[in-house]
């Protein structure tokens, strides 16, 4: 069908539309809600109602009061510390033995690395729990870094994996030619050229361990809570304006993160 | 040329091919000399996992087929608990349910936002996937918190169809399986979007224009040239935002309430609630397995999509 340069192109028309809109519908859809909570936490008012009765940071300054937030909120970021630099640590030296491998090993630690984002993360919590309670434990901060790592560390090793696959080889003959040692290929050559990726992983592994519920579910205890877990409590039980100032400030943080990453590391490329 | 890479998906890594996606990663071609002495680094992180993610999966499976957490007796009483029981399975077929729809919501609203970004220039395109990405790392809590917010009896859906006088009275959003679906797929829609945006990204628009040159409309060339050719990364979409989507413990508590139960809370209940350690046991065992079921057979559907794609 040949068209008239005049005529419209109806069925190019109808597509652009038809998807243009659904598009615009789910990015309405994705953005929305968060924007909507961030307002309501700025609310004068004690209820969380839309659009709010007055602006006022009443419930941001409530929250220096909020003890056992604030201990959450430690807790939280202590875990999600720990959890990112050893995720990072083992994720790197794991993904430099993937990439660079073809035997079976490698591949089958590759699927066994990647599981834990498809099994259900709320029965490796549960299996966690009775592990550690077989073997005497109970829960504490270091068995609950070791379960964010098990969850955190694909993410790390999926951006390391593509990042040294996007590294010429030719780059490292050439440290090797010229008489470098491995160490010192990999602290010159391969690192520097791989770090927009491992900041991407890390950043990513960061957010899912201080966001994490279904591992901290079953491995935090009263003494270790967790900010997710609290503010889950929280909401189940007494929808408290506090709880949206938290998330608004939790909200703001990721902003900020996000976009330092994006100017530092080129976020958005890496995640692409 | 730069690769595209797709970090959300496990496995499905670098594609090979042009709109190709493949369960074991590229491999590149290293100078030989430092192939075999990688191996030894991969062991850390595999000692973990064994230690701390293999070794509790068993013990899992092992108390699932006792009667005490002492373990003394094996026994399949736990299994046939579960499968006698209505209100058990029940659970189990309506999770498994509630997975498919609200995925197929995910790709219903994923494909178009994908496939437009995929055409839009590269400023566009930063802004669109930024837009696309900061869902995922606002915590879930978070985000499930914000549609309370909008659900609710004097939320703002209520008061804006209300207003609109769609309805007389408030509609009951919160504590409904539609409510449960929309939030879900709020929520996942990023694992949808990327993947495929990543293959769509990679398909030569050669094909695309070679198809409207031998007279085939947009829709048709939707249809059968460029759908066919993502369907690779439609699979891998459809994989990772099913299996978040049946596990998110956090979205089907605080939007389904205490009265429509999944197999995360089911556990939960089981293992907290009622210190039924052998019972929750089994019950994660079998959620495990029926979710990696679905996972084996999108992946097969996967396979068979990737003749498509091929040379």
């Amino acid at each position: 069908m040949v068209v008239p340069e005049h005529a419209i192109d109806w069925e190019a028309l109808s597509l652009r539309l038809v998807f243009g809109a659904l598009a615009a519908i789910a990015i309405v859809f994705l953005v929305g809600p968060t924007l909507i909570m961030l307002l309501t936490s700025f609310t004068a008012s004690q209820s969380l109602k839309f659009p709010p009765d007055g602006l006022s940071l009443r419930w941001y300054v409530a929250l220096l009061d909020a003890d056992q937030m604030q201990a959450a909120a430690w807790n939280s970021l202590v875990v999600a510390f720990w959890t990112t630099l050893l995720s990072v640590m083992l994720g790197t030296a794991a993904a430099l033995g993937i990439a660079r491998s073809r035997s079976a090993f490698a591949r089958a630690c590759d699927i066994l690395f990647m599981s834990p984002l498809l099994l259900p993360a709320l029965a490796f919590g549960f299996a966690a729990l009775i592990f550690i309670h077989k073997f005497g434990f109970s829960p504490s901060i270091p068995f609950l870094v070791l379960g964010h790592i098990v969850v955190c560390v694909p993410f790390v090793l999926r951006t390391a994996i593509a990042a040294l696959s996007q590294l010429d080889p030719a780059l490292i003959d050439a440290s090797y030619s010229l008489g470098g040692s491995q160490l010192m290929t990999f602290r010159r050559v391969t690192l520097p050229l791989i770090a927009p990726g491992l900041g991407a992983g890390a950043f990513l592994a960061f957010m899912a361990s201080f966001d994490n519920v279904p591992v901290s579910l079953f491995l935090a205890d009263e003494r270790t809570e967790m900010l997710p877990i609290h503010l889950w409590q929280q909401i189940e039980t007494n929808l408290d304006v506090r709880t949206a100032a938290i998330s608004g400030l939790i909200v703001i943080f990721t902003l900020i993160l996000m976009l330092l990453a994006e100017r530092l590391a080129g976020f958005t490329r890496q995640m692409r | 040329m730069k690769r595209p890479v797709v970090i959300v998906s496990p496995s499905l890594s670098v594609p090979r091919k042009q709109g190709r996606a493949r369960w074991a990663p590229s491999v590149v071609a290293w100078p030989s000399r430092m192939r075999s002495s990688q191996s030894p680094l991969l062991l850390p992180l595999a000692a973990l996992f064994v230690a701390f993610f293999v070794a509790p999966l068993l013990v899992l499976v092992a108390l699932s087929l006792t009667s005490d957490v002492a373990m003394t007796a094996w026994t399949a009483a736990n299994y046939v608990k579960f499968f006698t029981d209505r209100f058990n399975y029940s659970i189990l077929w309506d999770t498994l349910f509630l997975g498919v729809k609200a995925t197929l919501v995910c790709l219903v609203f994923g494909y178009p936002i994908a496939w437009i970004c995929a055409r839009a220039s590269a400023r566009w395109q930063s802004v669109l996937v930024f837009l696309v990405i900061l869902p995922i790392l606002t915590s879930v809590v978070v985000r499930t918190f914000a549609w309370i917010v909008i659900l609710g009896r004097q939320g703002v859906l209520n008061q804006a169809a209300l207003a609109v006088g769609l309805t007389h009275e408030p509609l009951r959003l919160l504590y409904t399986e539609p409510g449960v679906i929309m939030v879900l797929a709020q929520v996942q829609m990023p694992l949808m979007v990327l993947p495929i945006l990543t293959v769509l990204t990679k398909i030569d628009p050669n094909l695309a224009d070679a198809s409207r040159v031998l007279g085939a409309g947009e829709w048709r060339t939707l249809w059968r040239v460029t759908l066919p050719l993502s369907l690779p990364g439609v699979i891998a979409g459809c994989i990772l935002t099913y299996s978040a989507c049946v596990t998110a413990f956090v979205t089907q508590t605080l939007i389904g309430g205490a009265r429509l139960i999944y197999m995360p809370l089911h556990i939960y209940q089981q293992a907290i609630g009622a210190n039924n350690w052998p019972f929750a046991a089994a019950i994660s065992v079998i959620f495990m397995v029926a979710v990696l079921a679905a996972v084996a057979l999108l992946t097969l559907i996967g396979r068979k999509s990737e003749t498509y794609g091929g040379t």
